[in-house]
């Protein structure tokens, strides 16, 4: 369990007519063990919010801090550090393993980066993070090209959480996943959520995607984040007029579901 | 407009970017022809006037190069007599350098640029030709034989490819004549010789670009809106295709410069290279120097030329390069 | 690491393969075999042409031209090999540490890079072959220098796409270290490319070398290769063209070889056996019209080949519109329901085959129309509207050209007529005239979509096919260009048929909705009945994964187990059936028909879900 806190985080992109703040102060808290959705439209900068916090891109301004401590992510030692803390899983189903590497390979490789283990330690691991993300264990000797885009996205998953992060971003994860795979990968990550207590950051365009797995959500939009409110107040009660204005974008079946799922 | 203010448009930008770039290189080329004959093993001047040369004479063409001075003192020697248009003096002639630069430069530039006009003219439109025909895995034998036929020809060397046209159409059926410039015919054989290889790659390389245009989305909206083939070709996809290609074209441009020092060798034409190739032999290193930096230069000033043509031709590429 | 070798048997592949085995046999037997006579002088036989004893004659020393030749083989190739390996080991290594490298660092190497590739790599080579004295070694040295930067650019572009990769932020993210990164997750992943491109280099190698040689610069007499011979040779060409040429010739066939080899490598020469050409079914003329309707498609079957089979992606789907009616098309990636779309706008990619018994826009059949007229019915009856408009628009034309073009060529408008009506076409769909003059780029997002609607609001269609036109777009874009399409509906009374993976969106927006599922239309109802009215299994679990904001968060969103019917080896059952709670034997054995439930709703399942009483 990692706490975050980001305080007047400014990360600048070069564009065609100078830089672009891309995130323009931004301030924000996740509470150990507690996840928080971060929801915007294309281009409102959560992305590149994300890849700042992991060091996966400059930062400008401003302060990241995990448990409290600043972190920065200038060397290779300072990267090392960080990962044990953080780790991000992203959009891309199709290039989010390496293509060559079975699922042992990559899951194994992951999670000998801070620890030494033996042949029998490492499969050991293998299947217990394969079973964490609801895979069988047999996926483990498969290429990615032998997965769906559902399973590529849990192992990627399983990935991450390989070095026992506090804290796991999950960036656009199930953008890209038709809606029945999405909801299995939603499903893994709830289920995730209960069993280790991880602390996450939840970032997708789709509001009730992100709603059903986070605490509190945070509306992002030009880089700034307009609001933010527990999921239950922000869903009754919204704000700020851009939330109001996403809220009711989105579409819904006219009458509510049943209470009963398919059997 | 201040000057921020002026590097924030992008054409400015771009122009400083690539300005930047042409003078950074021209250093390299400067430094490396400075360097050149100091850096050649052994005496540069004792090679040139042969072993058995007096020492006055080896010393006295030593101070006449400038070689004896320090070496600061002789780089800024070297740049200043640039800059008033002294090339050197040859060691074997003793002929001002720049009086051959001023007679030769044009007859290379000519068939460069003709060969490279040829290889425009004929590889853009049969590039865009096979991709038609070939798209969506059609005529699947045109295919084979296009792949084959242009991979081979782009393994053909200029200078073999020139020693044959010379055996067979100027030597053995006597078309067109054996070696020089004179008259139009002349020109036949080393553009031929130049262009070929360049050609065969640039029209695979189109032809790859124009597939790629054709499997584009728009391409679909216009069978959508049941165009003409016609059209569809011209109007809507060849402009889209243009830029890809002629930014490889223009990559294309300084090998094909390049090549002139072999081709002309082989045709005897009167320029840039084929001094390059006699002073190498005879290691009068003082024309070796200058016609590399002439040679270094013009390939530069080709490519800026060919950069700002790309950029006035699709200004977004020159804005997205930033 | 496994060659791409997919055709390994094709004729080519076997030429090139003789070809190179000739060049190796020669360079390993030929200073063996010919060494000797090669360099024994005769000076009886100065200078001749080809004869029986001397097949390419002799030169000025009375040596053997061919032996000579053939004796060259072995130092062209080596040196050449060895210019190649050593120039790309550095080159590669150069262009793939710029993956893994730190911005400065990468940004001052992309620099030097950029600042060598300006020159030419034969001039560069000249010029270092002049520094580093004339001789083989130098002359070596001098090429494999010189290949260095389009080796290392080569690397940087191949590298650059990897680390551009998910997988590689995440192996950074982890804390690899950069050797790791670098041996581990770039090297692999771009070798295939790599390898390909140094045997065609080899190849400019040996052309570049004999040059060097050919100028001079490189092997030195006595020595020699194919370039110093050529150069020997030159002066005779006038008068004995074969002596002369003889070298030329052998660097001519080493150069192709490994031009083929690469071209093999890369799959270039596969044997291409023409696509099977089914005779194109005489299309039969169309069931008998309904009245009344805008689109009649019965039973429609579109087939595709592919390299392992021919597959049916689209089974026997049946679908009407009305005038007005909004219907949508809804189903997941693989479902069939783009192909189903471009099947009826006849935009199917050339080698697919369609099948149909009934396909009638505004009733006609286009069966039964000269390919002529059939064009301008479709131009003028329908208009598509794509997925993503950022890639449906023409960036080098103009918005004006954009929307004319269909009028001018169908109808026949005059230039200033179209140009008129694109502006009321434009501000139908809420855009200023000035538009007219943009180029798509200067347009947003949802501007683009704007205007793909209003061409083909230009023809006043009486269907408009929209294939998922809002899923490029933001939630809130999505929202202004559905209550675009129902206006429009409202004022032209065009059909839309509305194709989406959205099952939310479609029941909130459409009149009618057909799901798709493996190919086959498996439930047509009433939008307002998907929430609580879905029948078949497969409906209702679509509907029920869609997470919405009023969602139990405790409780898991139920998932559909399984995956798709493998598409090459259809069962003749229900294709659902491997993932249904509701399979019963009958299932396996055969599809199940589209049947009547009532007048509106229509069910393909042998074991339907009961209707549920719910007070909505």
């Amino acid at each position: 369990m990692t706490a975050l806190q980001l305080t007047d985080l400014t990360v600048r992109h070069h564009g065609p007519r100078g830089p672009v703040a891309a995130v323009d102060g931004v301030s924000l808290e996740i509470p150990p063990g507690t996840t928080l959705g971060l929801v915007g439209e294309s281009g409102s900068g959560k992305s590149s919010l994300a890849r700042a916090i992991v060091g996966l891109t400059p930062v400008h301004g401003g302060r990241v801090l995990l448990d409290g401590r600043e972190v920065r992510a200038r060397t290779v030692g300072d990267r090392r550090r960080l990962g044990r803390l953080v780790q991000i899983v992203l959009q891309d189903p199709d290039t989010a393993l390496d293509p060559r590497m079975t699922v042992h390979q990559t899951l194994g490789e992951a999670a000998t980066v801070f620890h030494r283990l033996d042949r029998r330690a490492r499969a050991e691991r293998v299947t217990a993070l394969l079973e964490l993300v609801g895979l069988n264990h047999r996926f483990a000797d498969r290429l990615p090209r032998h997965l769906s885009g559902g399973q590529r996205q849990r192992v990627a998953v399983a990935r991450a959480l390989a070095v026992e992060p506090g804290l796991l971003i999950a960036d656009e994860i199930t953008s890209a996943l038709d809606v029945s795979v999405q909801a299995a990968v939603l499903n893994t990550i709830r289920d995730l959520q209960r069993r280790l207590g991880l602390s996450m950051l939840f970032i997708g365009h789709n509001l009730p995607a992100v709603c059903y797995v986070s605490d509190a959500v945070a509306v992002m939009r030009h880089g700034r984040i307009v609001e933010t409110a527990p999921t239950e107040a922000l869903l009754r009660d919204p704000r700020h007029p851009y939330t109001r204005t996403l809220l009711a974008s989105v579409p819904s079946l006219r009458t509510s579901l049943p209470d009963e799922g398919p059997s | 407009m201040s000057l921020p203010h002026l590097l924030r448009n992008p054409w400015t930008a771009f122009l400083a970017r690539r300005t930047a770039r042409l003078l950074l290189s021209l250093g390299v080329v400067l430094t490396a022809s400075f360097a050149m004959i100091r850096l050649v093993p052994g005496d540069p001047v004792r090679a040139a006037l042969g072993v058995d040369a007096a020492p006055a004479l080896v010393a006295a063409r030593r101070h006449q190069l400038g070689l004896d001075a320090p070496f600061l003192s002789q780089y800024r020697g070297y740049l200043s007599g640039l800059a008033h248009g002294d090339l050197g003096t040859s060691l074997v002639t003793g002929t001002p350098v720049a009086e051959l630069v001023r007679t030769r430069l044009p007859a290379t530039l000519e068939i460069a640029g003709l060969a490279f006009l040829v290889t425009l003219a004929v590889a853009l439109p049969c590039g865009l030709l096979a991709a038609v025909r070939t798209r969506d895995g059609r005529h699947p034998r045109s295919e084979l034989a296009f792949t084959v036929l242009t991979a081979g020809l782009a393994g053909v060397p200029d200078f073999v490819l020139a020693a044959g046209l010379t055996a067979f159409l100027a030597v053995g059926l006597q078309l067109f004549p054996v070696a020089g410039s004179a008259g139009a015919e002349s020109f036949v054989l080393p553009v031929l010789a130049l262009c070929l290889a360049p050609t065969a790659v640039l029209v695979r390389i189109v032809r790859v670009e124009a597939l790629k245009v054709l499997s584009e989305d728009y391409l679909r909206t216009a069978r959508s809106k049941r165009l003409s083939p016609a059209r569809r070709y011209l109007l809507h996809a060849a402009p889209n295709m243009a830029t890809a290609a002629l930014t490889v074209a223009g990559s294309l441009l300084p090998a094909l410069i390049a090549g002139t020092v072999l081709v002309e060798k082989v045709f005897a034409w009167p320029g840039i290279g084929s001094a390059l190739a006699q002073s190498v032999v005879t290691q009068d290193y003082p024309v070796v120097q200058a016609m590399v930096l002439i040679l270094g230069t013009t390939v530069l000033l080709a490519g800026l030329l060919v950069d700002v043509l790309l950029a006035l031709l699709d200004p977004r590429s020159a804005i997205r390069e930033s | 690491m496994s060659l791409p070798l997919r055709y390994p048997r094709s004729p080519m592949a076997w030429a090139t393969a003789a070809m190179l085995a000739s060049l190796v046999v020669l360079a390993l037997a030929g200073p063996l075999l010919w060494g000797a006579a090669a360099d024994r002088p005769d000076p009886a036989a100065v200078l001749q042409g080809p004869s029986a004893a001397h097949p390419f004659g002799t030169d000025n020393l009375g040596r053997d031209v061919l032996d000579r030749v053939l004796t060259a083989t072995r130092p062209s190739l080596l040196l050449a090999l060895a210019a190649v390996l050593l120039g790309a080991t550095g080159g590669i290594l150069l262009g793939a540490s710029t993956a893994v490298v730190g911005r400065r660092a990468r940004r001052l190497l992309t620099g030097l890079i950029n600042l060598l590739l300006a020159f030419p790599a034969l001039l560069v080579a000249m010029f270092l072959a002049v520094v580093f004295g004339a001789g083989a070694d130098g002359a070596m040295l001098a090429l494999a220098v010189a290949g260095v930067p389009g080796f290392a650019r080569l690397a940087q572009t191949l590298a650059a796409a990897v680390a551009g990769t998910d997988h590689l932020a995440s192996a950074r993210v982890l804390g690899l270290r950069r050797h790791r990164l670098l041996w581990r997750h770039v090297l692999p992943n771009i070798a295939e490319p790599l390898l390909l491109s140094t045997t065609t280099a080899a190849g400019t190698a040996l052309v570049a070398l004999a040059g060097l040689s050919f100028l001079g610069l490189g092997v030195q007499p006595p020595g020699y290769d194919w370039g110093q011979l050529l150069n020997q040779g030159l002066d005779r060409i006038y008068a004995e063209p074969l002596p002369a040429l003889a070298p030329g010739l052998a660097v001519l066939y080493a150069a192709v070889a490994f031009q083929l080899l690469g071209e093999v490598l890369a799959g270039g020469v596969a044997r291409r056996s023409p696509a099977p050409r089914t005779p194109a079914a005489p299309i039969a003329t169309s069931g008998p019209a309904t009245e009344g309707l805008v689109l009649q498609v019965e039973d429609l079957t579109v087939e595709l080949p592919t390299p392992a089979g021919v597959i049916r992606p689209v089974r026997g789907v049946s679908l009407s519109l009305r005038p007005g009616e909004i219907v949508g098309l809804v189903g997941e990636s693989g479902s069939g329901k783009s192909l189903t779309a471009l099947a009826i706008a006849d935009l199917l990619p050339d080698r697919a085959r369609i099948s149909r018994r009934t396909l009638r826009l505004l009733g006609a059949d286009l069966a039964a129309m000269t390919p002529k007229e059939r064009e301008r019915h479709l131009a003028t009856g329908l208009a598509m509207i794509f997925q993503n408009p950022a890639s449906a628009l023409n960036p080098s034309l103009r918005i004006a050209t954009q929307l004319t073009e269909t009028v001018r060529t169908h109808r026949g408008t005059s230039r200033a007529q179209a140009l008129t009506d694109a502006s009321d076409a434009l501000r139908r769909v809420a855009l200023p005239p000035a538009v007219l003059r943009a180029r798509p780029h200067q347009l947003s997002g949802g501007q683009r979509q704007r205007v793909m609607i209003a061409a083909g609001l230009m023809v006043r269609p009486s269907l408009i096919i929209a294939d998922e036109p809002t899923t490029a777009l933001d939630v809130t874009v999505q929202r202004q260009i559905t209550r675009l399409l129902s206006e429009i509906r409202r004022d032209t009374c065009a059909a839309v048929l509305f194709i989406s993976h959205d099952v939310a969106l479609v029941g909130e927006f459409c009149d009618r909705v057909a799901v798709m599922y493996a190919g086959t239309i498996v439930e047509t109802l009433p939008a307002d009945r998907l929430s609580t009215g879905t029948r078949h299994p497969y409906t209702r679990a679509l509907v029920a994964s869609v997470p919405n904001l009023t969602a139990d968060r405790d409780r898991p969103l139920p998932t559909v187990e399984g995956a798709l019917p493998e598409p090459l080896a259809p069962t003749p059952g229900c294709p659902f059936e491997s993932r249904c709670p509701r399979r019963r034997d009958h299932c396996t054995e055969q599809a199940p028909p589209l049947e009547g439930l009532d007048a509106v709703h229509r069910v393909a399942c042998w074991n339907p879900v009961a209707a549920e009483v719910v007070a909505s």
